[in-house]
This record gives C-alpha cells, sequence and structure tokens, in this order.
C-alpha cells in the first residue's frame, strides 16, 4: 500500500555550513526562464504574503489566493508581542548559535536541528528586510532598535512594535505583496477559498478553489504550489485563532498524499483572558510580553474570596517564581500553562468562575511609574479592559491557558516540501521548526523565514528541473473530477436536511478535543476520544443543516466543510498523542511524569517525528518515523529552575 | 436582558433590502456584540431561516474584517472599539437596536452586513509600500529612526482598514484610511525616497472611488484606533507640496 520514505534532505556537514551549502548546490532557474513557471500561493498571512511577493520579485508569474476580502486580514495580523531575531543589538551574549540552542531546547528536542539552525541563521535577515520595508519597530531615544525579553530566554532579543507586532510585519509583507501586483507579477484572487490539491502521476499540479462571493468552482494549474495556511488551534473551538482559521487546505492535501505530522503537539498560551460562558466564540489572548512585567500569584488559601488588594503578600503564592527561580514568570509557556492548570485544580482559581490567575501588575507600577507601564501595554490593558469590564492598572488581569499555536503540520522536508512533489507547505502549515513546544516570538519569525528566505529558494531548485514543461492545463480530466468532488460536497451538505448548525458540531468536537487532548492527556481519555469523536460526527453529518444555496455567499456551506475536517483532525490528534507514549513540551501525558510534575521525555523510543499517511474515510491513518538526530544540541531533561 | 433587532437584509448586490425584525433573548453582560448575532443566527437556522451574513475574523479588534453601523454609528457607541469588543453590557434590556452594513458608494454590499472594501487594497496597490525587494536590505541599525517619528509612524500604521471611517462621512470619503498609510511610511527615513510620488499615486487613486474631505471629522471620531486627522492635514500637505515644486525641481517626469 505504502511506498512512503521520509528523505529529510537534510544536507551535509557543519550545522553552521548546511545552508549556505545547500544554497551553492542548488539548481538556478535564469531569469529569463523564470516567467515560464507558474507558483499558486495559498494564504496571505506572513508565510504567504512573503513567499508571493519575494517570488514576484524573483521574476516568477505569481497566482495568489486567500479566502478573506484583503491579504491583510491574515491571522497573522493578531500577533502581539514580537519577533525574535538573534542581532545580539544588547551586547548580551545572544548569537545564531544560542537561539538555535534555546529554540531546540524550547521545543523539548523533537525539532529537526538543521531546519532550527537555518531559522535562526535567517532572523537576522528579516529583521533587515522588515525595517527596510517600514515596519515600525519600537525605537530608542538614539533611533536604534528596542529589544525586550521573553519567556524561554535569558537575553533581549525580541524586536516589537508596540503590542502589535503581527500586524505591522504582515502589512510590511502585504504592502510588498500590492506592490507585486501593481507590477502584475502576482495575479491576486480574495475570497478564494482552496477545497481540494490536483495530481496527477503522483505530482501537484494545482488547485481548485470555490469563490465564497459567487460561489463559483474554478481550477488553477501551477508547477508548484505552496500552502501557507496556518494551523489548527480551532479544533478546540475556543482558541485564541480567528473564527475562520481552519485546517482545511492542509487536510485536503493530507488527503492527497501529504502526510501530517506531530498533530498531538499543540500550544496552550499560559495568558489568555479566562472564558466568561457558554456562549463564547473565541478566547483573547494578552501578549506573553506582559510577563516580563507581571507577576503570576494565585491565594495561597483555597476559596479565598479576598479582592486581590486585600490578600497580603504573606497569603499569595507567586508560584512560577517558587517553582522556576531563574526563569521565574517568563518560564516557558506549556510549563507556565500547566502550572496555572495545577493551581486551578488545585482549586485555588481567582475570579467568578475560578477559572484564572492573577497576572498583576502593581509592583512594577510602583517601580517603573504608571506612565512607563501604561507605555509599554496600554493597549493591551485597553482590550482587556473592554472585554472584562476592569482595569489591570487598578485590579490584576485573570488569565488563564488557552490553545493558541498548532507546532504539528504537514510533514515538510528540509525544501519545505511535502511528500507530493511540488507541495510545499510554509509557516505554521508546517511541522518543522518548533519541535513540541514553540518559544514566544518565534512563530513570526518563522513564517517570515521560510517565505522571504527559505522556499524562494528551495522552490527555484525544484522548478529548475521541469524547465520546458508546461502546466498540466485545467482542461485535463484530474481537475474536472477534482471539481465535480468539490461540488458534490456541496450538494451533499445542502441537501442533508439535519436540524444543528455546523458552529454547533464544532462547538461540541471542540469541547471532546479539549476535555481528552488538551492541556493534559492520559490513555483512558484519548481511547474515550477516539471512540466518542467517530459516533458525534457521524451524527453531524446526518444531522447537520446548511440552509441557501451553493451560489452566492453561503456561510454555512464555508463552515461546515470546515467542520468536517476538524473531525478527521481531531481524531488524528488524539491517535497521535495515544501513540506517543511519553510527555514532551505542550504534549503532556500524565503516565509520563517526573517526581515533581514536570514532563518525562523517553528519546529512546520516541526521539521521532510521527508522521501520518491517509488511507482513507474511516480507516486509521499509517505512521511512518522519521528519526530525530542531535549532533549540536545534547536532549536533556529541560530546567528551567 | 433582551433586546430587537431591526438588522439589514439584502441577498445579492443588486437586490433593494429590506430591514428585518429579531428578537434576541438571554443575554448576558459578558457576550460581545457578534456573539450576540451568533446567538440570533443559531436560532434563525433552528427555525429553517437563513442566518444573517456578517463578516468577521480575529475577534480581538485587529483583522478589521467586522463592521457594523450600529444605530447609526459606526462600529456602534462605545469609542475607540471594534464591533467585535463591543460588550452587550453597554446596552440597556428591552433596547431596540439598528444594524446595518458600512453605507458607502465605494462599499457596494455583497450580502445583509457584508460590503466590499477592495477600493482599500486599490490604494495600497497604487502606492502604499517602500520599494524594498527581499535581500537588498542592510543592517537594520544602520537606519535610525528618531523615536518620537518611529511612534508618529506607529500611531499612522495602527490603521486596521475596517472601513468605519468611510462609513461615518457624509461624503463617503477616504482621506483618513489614504493619510494613515501615507503617513505610516512618509514619516519613516526609509520611505522618503518614494515620498512625493506615493503621495500622488495614492491620493489621485483614492479619488477615483470616495468622496470628497470637507473637515466634518466624523472619521476620527468613528475610528476604533482613535487615529487622528492631523494624518489628513499632512497628506495634503505633502500632495500639495509634490504638485507645486518638489518633482519638477529633481527632473521628474511622468
Amino acid at each position: 500500500m505504502s511506498n512512503v520514505v521520509l528523505d529529510s534532505k537534510v544536507p551535509e556537514g557543519p550545522i553552521q555550513d548546511r545552508w549556505d551549502n545547500h544554497k551553492f548546490n542548488m539548481k538556478l532557474v535564469n531569469p529569463a526562464n523564470k516567467r515560464k513557471f507558474t507558483v499558486l500561493v495559498v494564504g496571505t498571512g506572513l508565510a504567504g504574503a512573503a513567499a508571493a511577493a519575494t517570488l514576484a520579485e524573483l521574476g516568477y508569474q505569481v497566482k495568489c489566493f486567500t479566502f478573506h476580502d484583503s491579504p491583510r486580514r491574515a491571522h497573522s495580523i493578531a500577533a502581539q508581542g514580537g519577533i525574535n531575531g538573534a542581532k545580539n543589538y544588547k551586547n548580551d551574549g545572544d548569537s545564531v548559535y544560542r537561539l538555535f540552542y534555546d529554540t531546540v531546547k524550547g521545543g523539548d528536542f523533537r525539532a529537526r536541528e538543521s531546519n532550527v539552525y537555518r531559522l535562526a541563521q535567517v532572523s537576522v535577515d528579516i529583521i533587515d528586510q522588515c525595517v527596510a520595508q517600514g515596519v515600525p519597530f519600537a525605537r530608542e531615544y538614539g533611533g536604534l532598535l528596542d529589544n525586550r525579553s521573553f519567556g524561554g530566554a535569558q537575553v533581549s532579543r525580541t524586536f516589537y512594535a508596540r503590542g502589535q507586532t503581527g500586524q505591522q510585519l504582515l502589512l510590511g509583507a502585504y504592502q510588498a505583496l500590492m506592490q507585486q501586483v501593481s507590477l502584475g507579477r502576482v495575479e491576486l484572487h480574495t475570497k478564494t477559498e482552496l477545497l481540494d490539491v490536483v495530481k496527477k502521476d503522483g505530482v501537484a499540479v494545482g488547485i481548485v478553489t470555490r469563490n465564497v462571493n459567487s460561489g463559483e468552482v474554478k481550477s488553477w494549474s501551477g508547477h508548484a504550489t505552496l500552502l501557507c495556511t496556518g494551523g489548527y488551534g480551532n479544533a478546540f473551538y475556543l482558541s485564541t485563532n480567528a473564527m475562520n482559521s481552519n485546517v482545511t487546505a492542509a487536510w485536503r492535501a493530507h488527503k492527497k498524499g501529504a502526510l501530517f505530522a506531530n498533530a498531538c503537539y499543540t500550544q496552550i498560551h499560559p495568558t489568555c483572558i479566562p472564558a466568561s460562558d457558554e456562549s463564547q466564540s473565541k478566547l483573547t489572548l494578552m501578549s506573553e510580553s506582559l510577563r516580563n512585567d507581571g507577576r503570576i500569584w494565585v491565594p495561597k488559601k483555597f476559596d479565598d474570596n479576598r479582592p486581590a488588594d486585600q490578600i497580603p503578600e504573606e497569603d499569595r503564592d507567586y508560584y512560577l517564581e517558587r517553582k522556576y527561580p531563574s526563569y521565574g514568570n517568563l518560564a516557558p509557556r506549556d510549563i507556565a500553562s500547566r502550572a496555572a492548570k495545577v493551581v486551578c485544580d488545585e482549586g485555588r482559581g481567582v475570579g467568578p468562575l475560578k477559572n484564572g490567575v492573577f497576572l498583576d501588575f502593581s509592583e512594577s507600577i510602583d517601580r517603573l511609574g504608571h506612565d512607563t507601564v501604561f507605555e509599554r501595554y496600554g493597549n493591551l490593558f485597553d482590550m482587556y479592559e473592554r472585554i472584562t469590564d476592569e482595569d489591570p492598572m487598578k485590579v490584576p488581569m485573570r488569565i488563564y491557558p488557552a490553545s493558541h499555536y498548532t507546532m504539528g503540520g504537514l510533514w515538510v522536508d528540509y525544501n519545505l516540501m511535502t511528500t507530493v512533489p511540488g507541495l510545499y507547505a510554509l509557516g505554521e502549515a508546517n511541522f518543522s521548526d518548533h519541535g513540541a513546544n514553540r518559544l514566544g516570538a518565534s512563530a513570526l519569525m518563522q513564517g517570515l523565514a521560510d517565505g522571504y528566505f527559505v522556499a524562494p529558494y528551495t522552490v527555484g531548485d525544484y522548478l529548475a528541473g521541469l524547465l520546458g514543461q508546461g502546466v498540466v492545463p485545467t482542461s485535463d480530466p484530474v481537475f474536472a473530477e477534482a471539481e465535480q468532488v468539490v461540488r458534490d460536497e456541496a450538494r451533499r451538505w445542502l441537501s442533508t436536511g439535519g436540524t444543528k448548525s455546523p458552529e454547533y458540531y464544532h462547538r461540541e468536537l471542540g469541547k471532546l478535543v479539549w476535555d481528552y487532548c488538551g492541556m493534559e492527556r492520559n490513555q483512558n481519555g484519548l481511547e474515550k476520544a477516539l471512540s466518542e469523536i467517530p459516533a458525534l460526527r457521524e451524527e453531524f453529518q446526518k444531522n447537520v443543516r446548511v440552509l441557501g444555496s451553493a451560489e452566492g455567499v453561503n456561510q454555512s456551506l464555508e463552515k461546515v466543510g470546515r467542520v468536517a475536517d476538524f473531525f478527521d483532525l481531531g481524531e488524528l490528534m488524539c491517535r497521535d498523542a495515544l501513540m506517543r507514549e511519553e510527555s514532551c513540551g505542550g504534549h503532556f501525558r500524565v503516565e509520563h511524569q517526573t517526581d515533581d510534575g514536570e514532563a518525562q521525555r523517553n528519546d529512546d523510543e520516541f526521539a521521532f517525528v510521527g508522521a501520518w499517511e491517509w488511507n482513507g474515510d474511516g480507516i486509521p491513518q499509517t505512521l511512518h518515523k522519521e528519526q530525530l538526530v542531535f549532533e549540536n544540541v545534547k536532549p536533556t531533561q529541560r530546567s528551567y529552575k | 436582558m433582551q433586546l430587537t433587532l431591526k438588522v439589514w437584509r439584502q441577498d445579492n448586490p443588486n437586490d433593494a433590502g429590506r430591514f428585518e425584525t429579531y428578537q434576541a433573548t438571554d443575554l448576558k453582560d459578558e457576550m460581545s456584540f457578534l456573539e450576540m448575532l451568533d446567538a440570533v443566527n443559531e436560532n434563525l437556522i433552528e427555525d429553517g431561516r437563513e442566518p444573517i451574513v456578517f463578516d468577521s475574523d480575529c475577534r480581538e479588534g485587529i483583522c478589521g474584517t467586522c463592521g457594523l453601523m450600529i444605530n447609526g454609528q459606526a462600529h456602534g457607541p462605545q469609542k475607540g472599539t471594534t464591533t467585535c469588543q463591543l460588550h452587550m453590557r453597554k446596552f440597556r434590556d428591552g433596547e431596540t437596536v439598528t444594524i446595518e452594513p458600512w453605507r458607502a458608494a465605494a462599499f457596494p454590499v455583497i450580502k445583509d452586513l457584508m460590503v466590499d472594501r477592495s477600493a482599500f487594497d486599490a490604494i495600497v496597490q497604487s502606492g502604499g509600500f517602500i520599494t524594498a525587494d527581499t535581500g537588498s536590505a542592510r543592517d537594520a541599525n544602520e537606519i535610525l529612526v528618531p523615536k518620537p517619528a518611529a511612534d508618529a509612524s506607529m500611531d499612522a500604521a495602527g490603521c486596521i482598514g475596517c472601513g468605519a471611517c468611510v462609513a461615518a462621512c457624509p461624503n463617503g470619503a477616504g482621506q483618513l484610511f489614504t493619510s494613515a498609510k501615507l503617513a505610516h511610511l512618509n514619516l519613516l527615513p526609509q520611505g522618503q525616497a518614494e515620498r512625493y510620488k506615493r503621495t500622488e499615486d495614492m491620493v489621485e487613486t483614492m479619488e477615483l472611488f470616495f468622496g470628497s474631505c470637507t473637515n466634518y471629522g466624523e472619521c476620527q471620531e468613528a475610528c476604533p484606533k482613535e487615529i487622528p486627522i492631523d494624518f489628513i492635514a499632512m497628506m495634503n500637505r505633502d500632495f500639495l507640496k509634490s504638485k507645486l515644486s518638489n518633482r519638477k525641481l529633481s527632473g521628474q517626469k511622468r
């Protein structure tokens, strides 16, 4: 059945030289030939917009797709805190090697070393590129760039633009993209959603899309296709992802033969606003940068209902500072999240539903003054106040962990190509750089690294081998077949005639995935989820109600297909979590912990990437393993004490 | 809490459209305005009626996707707040709330409360960028940006492109959006080389779609990011400078 070979294609030689050697060894396409190649870029977040703009600058014909009304709406825009770059502008001992080391360690030794090293290398170029484009990073009075520190690091290497770094980086990439549109080198298709990846003779030859305004189903052919379609955190229903973020593009690629890796590596971000009630549609993140000046605590006593300012110092438990004296409130995300869960489960949570911990700025306000603290975090405080009606300058914030980022994704080799030739995955959509846990300010870095500095080289290498070959025309029967599948699917949902909305089933699915495959997992729960998810899916398929027609705008129809893919994915997340009999990073198996409750890895048996192959509806996927080799950073028990 | 909603329903761009009335019940203070609409939609679906189409994505007030006229105010009654960040505690039990799409010639309605804002992309496409092909950049700290300039640039760059400024303007003008993008780029040292060409190109493209500014100032009142109209003054000054002198002095031709 399967002839999959997971070849990571990592170049030979010392890790410092691998990317340079690889770039030199790659085939080039001469400028006159570049325009003979068409590249399809799906998604216009940091990875997609950066890749589309850069490939167009190089001279390729680029067609770029987003289901938003404008490329600028992609969810990269919501990233708050910052972007790492190993510039060592602060002279505090940072280097490419240290960023590499921190990232491999932060990922709990489940990332591919060579990819991470390359990421750290190009991080310095990203900062240069963004400044040249006019990203208004924070400055010091002398006009130099300012930096802040971030979770999981002891140096200050994070560049930021107030609490809106993702917005500013995305606008930079969007503007670069729009310039290429104006030059006629990028054909931009907004409101156009990918619904299938088309293959011929085992190679990706194009995509099928649906225009979400008109309902038109259409095929597009390209020599290469880049999926830059983000992560799958909305499998939990409640997450910090945008309402429309979904796994559909990656999942349809998976169903066409692209392996899906490490699905259970999901990141639960420690600083989100706690849920308030059942009607909640999403959770809101409060930037991790707040942990620089905020101290996290809960009352020492159980059921202590006094207001925060009436709880004296001796009755407060600053549990992160107590458990992790050297990193304190800046412990990595997975550790900070689980610690919050532990104190809330003990019954020491705060707020009306006892589902939060305090993030307290009073000491910083005393030390730095009201104005300095407000200048740093004012916009975040305003956002918090709009949602909760409380002012963090006066009463401590309440925070709780929430699903935020997914480290797993489509398996890619060193060139970012999936197991389907010609099909690439960039940014959060791939699995490659963060291992089992992503450090703060590294998602923006990876999206832009893949888009500006990695894919433009590696895609060229692939295209060079196709010189003289035209695209497979959309008149080819492979496209007609794929279009028919898409149309049939829409017809099936519209004629289901059930009673409940797609939103309802998404919420129910999310509860299962969160309860059994959330911050903690165990064998019983996962096995239970693996029987309950298919049962719920069966009900969903019979009883979902999608009104209206396939023509024109139909948001329920858009949603129902995405929910269907989340069902399949949620199942894979549980299967992957069940297979991985160890704890690492964001994957915490209750059965595998140290005496003091920390994640216990099992390097002898599980130092591999778990990449799953689709076998068809209702049949469990097949596991393939890519063994991870650590030649430079010796795996140790992570310690942030 | 309970509200009576008068909601604009329009089946397609060519439909005349009409108001329909719905009851929103069991509302809580903590719900956001869009969560209230989600609940109304779920009830509509259960009743076999098509849900209300509206745009939203991040629900954190940063993506600029959402935007409704609520009782005639763009993004509703709370200053400096997008529709998605507006919460029900700002409404009174029993109130009647009128919900409409952005009303502007440049933003045709697609369906119900969803409008087409692609005119904004056209403005950015005409010049809202700094040319810096990937790989051509020098070291980031070689470009010194005085903190006040960086801060003012960031104030302008905070625009989320939601279109509230246009919807609130009696003229349907796009000046606040355009000037915010121009100020973001024109205030920075990196933006100087293309400053005047950028200004002319963007202003002229804007005028293809949008009405003219007559200094009502409604835009800055409606702006969820509280971007001030000072940037419009800066845009006008740069546009005038460009037309009068700068390009001729530097020997440039169109």
